[in-house]
């Protein structure tokens, strides 16, 4: 039921809005509204109720293993939300005199230097609200680069095939054109076809390491020298971050850019959807471009550096200062865990992966790249069972739903066909892990005695399978009162 | 270990069943010579209690104060109900809803969402959220170029957030796109046919309608969504979703109503937060929606043909159209839009109407009174929404020292925006504004002139 | 799988008919068909537009992918086909009569650089 579907007209949350309508109203008439907007006319209890409901209609970290591979779904600190909601930081206006947020600004501050330690990078700017706009700011200080220099004929941007479609969206959005190039049998990016693409066109590389195919690219440091002598730049997709968190600094692999998803690594919830916040570091060479607003300290006291410090800068992406609060959270869990904790990160979800991936390798699930360690993700192909049973990588998410199981992350990479891209996160048990191991043997075993059932999952879920078919072809996009 | 639940046997088991020795071994596919290790700037670790002491000091010293700013970002009340509901743990900590049979609570909350904006703005559609008011217009503007497809100009007046305007200029610039600038009428603050008669003979894909304008003031929307439709240009409309509840909806502008209608979504149960997380929302005509950047979720049946909820017209999406997406945007701001939708059903059409008509009220209130007080006038006569411009005839950038001083954030400096606009203030009271605010205001005031 | 021996195809899994007028009509493969899944949205190219050859001229759009169609042949096009863009499951139906642009060609020539039936089937073999 919808929440209009409980309304009644003239039913009102008196202490929620203004006892009355105020006496003055100075709006001429032809600028005046005439059509009541619709929105629900229930009471405070229903809304409570009906929103709880809902809640409770989702899967989520909080209430379920959810190994969703390149999304990094690792428990979210309680106390992050509570500190970052404390009324101070809550009521601050966004253009009050910095010396009333002063608390405020040494958190990001301090966020910045060390975000700027844990990637290696020369400097951080905090604006951007997600991996995908930290990816535009990213490419758009590679051009700003290239035409500071009178560099003016480099059109195309290399993307791996198996890159994230944030990627090549990034790259187009930015101007330029995608050269694509393929990946080697074992999961490494083709050096003959990295060689082949550079060139006096070429802007940059842009790449994600560890890959969206689970594993290290042992020959980044090669592919970095070979786009640096073509004349072009490195971008890192920070997606991944959280396999090498303080092991290996992007910097040290010679990254330009790069942007990092604190909602991934830095484990800010990702609120069904967002928002998330992906500070952009950058190497010496781009630092004059880097987008504002930036915290400076000086002299004891913080402040926002504006375009008067930053001439060069490629601007601004949002209308104050990008997701302070998602950044709050961010900090608060960077100093809980403390430097320690941050290789932890690293080393419990390779470990977390790498057990997975060797039990379900176990159970005689086909692994996409045998050969390789597992970074804290790998990849299952259900190709062979496909052609074999007709159950698909969706048929098998969906069954893991009936299992109490969120499903891992399904058609994507693109090149792997039946992937299901599984990324524990270090903040699950090993009681866990065997528990989704022996989910997946009752799976397989269903698949082979009966796969018809398998294929018409979910079956315990509030909903049978979701005709997204129907969606499409009949729009239904806003409820219609009028039916 | 925080948040890390392993045992030593744990992991012990853990490495047999994988064949290693140690987790280092895991890593050893990694270069040695990229192998760092170091890290000289992370503290070490704190504990929940020791960190709670630390961002309760910090939170102290940034205390509390009666602020009159407004400028794009505004304070409202909160029911408490909000962000109890927002932040359960089944919203807080799911992700983007792609299995839509786990996901049926955020779906159908967004569908919601999805209904109130469209009818807010008067459109036909809406998305689920994009980052931010100003990225939201910057995706409008790409869109109309998109639609428009023979133009690739933009008319922008200067009557639009300045840093809108920028934010603009940052993400349309690659595309090779031209934002050209609208002065307005100094005496009205608004932009007149006359300042836009002088484009009159030049194609532009879109020409962006503010309502209210930066400065507060109330625009002449249907002389100005007609005339861009006469010029066969779209028109984009950027809205305060609260003034919507008392002002005419970008859908019922002109003759045809505007095309595409975009916004920042903060004032509908966001808090302040030094700047976000807030929400862009974006709602379009029908024959526009193929091209909307975002998520957009339809209803639909499942298998036994019981009502349920889909992410749909995916295809537009850069997860499966990569290089031809409408837009790079994966992540959007899910759990805002989740607040915003109790917010507006908490409040409901009628009250929303009164949250906007007691800052209207406020403001013309707070503006009465300070124009009573020598070196004061209204810089602009013209009607306005719940903010206003002031003109001082003192030093401006003193006098809001001198407020602040006292407590009170007196407002922003336009000087800061229009390097013309010397001495001004833009000044926003809201329903959280009692009359004894409004009196505290105008005390300070008179003191900072005469002192 | 058959594949009707009367028509022409491109590599990019569209096939072409030669009307008995000189015109040609264009539409997609059951193979392709097949690969994209159920169709839920089809964009045609505007009648009137000259194509050239290989230009991108309509969309196919399922809920898993979207597909561009490329012209087989430059010319003009002087029909759509309309059912398809209000029905687009006519494609699933049969992706052989649910054609989906008619063009007059710019040059026939180019028709013989099209595959055969059998060409095309050993492309699918291939793949
Ligand atoms: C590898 C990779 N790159 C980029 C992104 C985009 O990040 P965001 O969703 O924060 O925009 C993602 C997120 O899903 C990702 O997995």
């Amino acid at each position: 039921m919808l929440i209009f579907e409980h309304s009644r007209k003239n039913r009102r949350n008196y202490s929620q809005a203004p006892a009355a309508r105020p006496a003055r109203n100075n709006i001429p008439d032809n600028l005046k509204r005439r059509s009541i907007p619709l929105l629900p006319e229930v009471s405070e209890m229903d809304t409570v109720r009906h929103y709880t409901r809902l809640s409770q209609k989702n899967f989520s970290i909080d209430t379920e293993f959810y190994p969703l591979g390149s999304c990094t779904m690792k428990y979210n600190p309680r106390a992050c939300n509570a500190l970052a909601m404390l009324p101070q930081f809550l009521s601050r206006h966004p253009l009050a005199p910095e010396d009333t947020g002063q608390g405020f600004l040494a958190c990001m501050y301090e966020l910045q230097e060390i975000l700027k330690d844990v990637t290696g990078m020369a400097a951080v700017s905090l604006t951007s609200m997600a991996g995908a706009q930290g990816e535009l700011i990213g490419i758009t200080m590679i051009r700003a680069y290239h035409e500071a220099r009178g560099d003016t004929g480099r059109t195309e941007v290399i993307i791996p095939d198996a890159a994230h479609g944030t990627n090549p969206a990034t790259a187009v959005m930015s101007g330029y054109k995608v050269i694509e190039i393929p990946t080697n049998r074992d999961g490494d990016v083709d050096m003959d076809a990295l060689k082949a693409a550079v060139g006096p066109r070429t802007a940059g590389l842009m790449l994600t390491n560890p890959s969206t195919l689970g594993v290290f690219e042992k020959k980044v440091a090669e592919m970095s020298r070979i786009v640096h002598e073509a004349g072009g730049l490195l971008y890192y997709d920070g997606a991944n971050l959280n396999a090498v968190l303080g092991k290996v600094k992007p910097g040290d692999m010679g990254f330009d850019v790069i942007h990092m998803n604190l909602h991934k690594t830095f484990s800010t919830p990702h609120g069904g959807g967002g928002p998330g916040a992906a500070p952009v570091g950058v190497a010496d060479c781009l630092l004059p471009y880097l987008p504002i607003p930036i915290v400076a300290h000086e002299q004891g006291v913080y402040r926002w550096l504006t375009e008067k410090d930053r001439p060069q800068s490629i601007g601004r992406l949002s209308a104050h200062m990008g997701n302070a609060g998602v950044l709050l959270r961010a900090y608060i869990y960077v100093r809980l865990l403390g430097a320690e904790g941050m290789f932890r990160i690293a080393e419990y979800a390779t470990l977390n992966a790498n057990y997975l991936m060797a039990e379900l390798r176990k159970l005689g699930f086909e692994i996409a790249y045998p050969d390789r360690r597992a970074s804290h993700e790998f990849i299952v192909t259900m190709k062979e069972i496909k052609d074999r049973t007709g159950v698909t990588a969706m048929h098998l998410a969906k069954r893991l739903l009936d299992k109490g199981f969120h499903a891992p992350t399904v058609y994507f990479p693109l090149l792997v066909p039946e992937c299901l891209l599984i990324e524990p996160a270090e903040t699950e048990s090993k009681e866990t892990l065997d528990r989704f191991v022996v989910a997946m043997k009752e799976i397989l075993d269903e698949i082979d005695t009966q796969p018809e059932m398998v294929k018409a999952a979910p079956h315990n879920m509030p909903l049978r399978k979701i005709d997204d078919v129907k969606a499409a072809r009949e729009l239904d996009l806003v409820w219609n009162p009028a039916g | 270990m925080p948040f890390i639940p392993h045992t030593e046997e744990d992991v012990a088991e853990m490495l047999a069943s994988i064949g290693a020795a140690s987790i280092d071994e895991l890593f050893d596919e990694i270069p040695t010579e990229l192998k760092n290790g170091q890290l000289t700037q992370v503290p070490v670790g704190m504990s929940e209690m020791e960190i709670s002491r630390l961002m309760y000091e910090r939170a102290q010293q940034d205390g509390f104060y009666l602020s009159f700013i407004g400028a794009g970002a505004y304070e409202h009340h909160i029911p408490a109900a909000v962000w109890q509901i927002t932040t359960r743990g089944e919203f807080y900590s799911s992700y983007t809803p792609y299995q839509a049979e786990a996901s049926q609570g955020t779906l159908q909350l967004l569908y919601e969402y999805q209904t109130m904006m469209a009818s807010l703005t008067g459109m036909d559609v809406s998305n689920a959220s994009l980052y931010d008011g100003a990225s939201a217009l910057a995706e409008a503007a790409l869109m109309a170029v998109r639609q428009h497809k023979s133009s690739r100009r933009i008319l922008i007046p200067q009557t639009v957030h300045p840093v809108y305007r920028r934010v603009v200029r940052t993400i349309v610039r690659n595309q090779a796109i031209e934002v050209v600038e609208v002065p307005y009428d100094p005496a009205t603050g608004q932009v007149t046919i006359d300042q836009l008669d002088q484009f009159a003979q030049e194609e532009f894909a879109a020409l962006i309608i503010p309502q209210p304008n930066f400065f507060g003031v109330l625009e002449q929307v249907d002389m100005l969504a007609d005339w861009a439709h006469d010029k066969q240009s779209l028109a984009i409309a950027v809205v305060n979703p609260t003034a919507l509840a008392m002002l005419k909806p970008p859908g019922e502008w002109g003759r045809q109503g505007a095309d595409i209608a975009v916004g920042e979504g903060q004032p509908l149960g966001i808090p302040l937060s030094s700047g976000g997380p807030y929400f862009g929302f974006m709602a379009c005509k029908q024959e526009l929606v193929r091209q909307m950047p975002g998520r957009i979720i339809g209803r639909t049946t499942d298998l036994e043909g019981k009502e349920g909820f889909a992410l749909t017209l995916q295809a537009r999406e850069q997860h499966i159209r990569r290089s031809k997406a409408t837009s790079n945007i994966c992540t959007n701001q899910g759990l805002m839009v989740t607040a915003a939708t109790i917010y507006m059903s908490l409040l409901g059409p009628e009250g929303l109407y009164r949250v906007a008509a007691q800052s209207h009220a406020n403001t013309l209130a707070l503006v009465e009174r300070l124009e009573k007080l020598p070196g004061v006038k209204k810089a602009f006569h013209s009607p306005f929404f719940h903010e206003a411009v002031l003109q001082l005839s003192v030093p401006a950038d003193q006098v809001l020292d001198k407020l602040r001083a006292q407590g009170v954030l007196g407002g922003v400096l336009l000087e800061n925006y229009y390097p013309d606009l010397k001495n001004m203030l833009l000044i926003c009271a809201t329903e959280t504004k009692t009359a004894e605010d409004l009196d505290k205001y105008t005390e300070v005031l008179q003191q900072a002139l005469t002192a | 799988m058959s594949v009707p021996t009367e028509l022409k195809y491109a590599k990019s899994h569209e096939w072409i008919r030669l009307e008995a007028d000189g015109t040609v009509t264009v539409g997609i493969t059951q193979h392709a068909q097949e690969l994209l899944g159920d169709m839920v949205f089809v964009e045609l190219p505007k009648v009137g537009r000259t194509l050239a050859q290989g230009e991108d001229c309509a969309v196919v759009e399922s809920v898993k992918a979207a597909s561009d169609i490329y012209a087989p042949i430059g010319g003009e096009v002087i029909a759509v086909n309309a059912a398809v863009e209000s029905s687009p499951e006519k494609i699933n139906e049969d992706s052989y009569s649910a054609w989906l642009f008619n063009l007059k060609p710019a040059n026939t020539a180019e028709i013989n650089g099209l595959l055969d039936a059998d060409e095309y089937e050993k492309l699918l073999e291939s793949e």
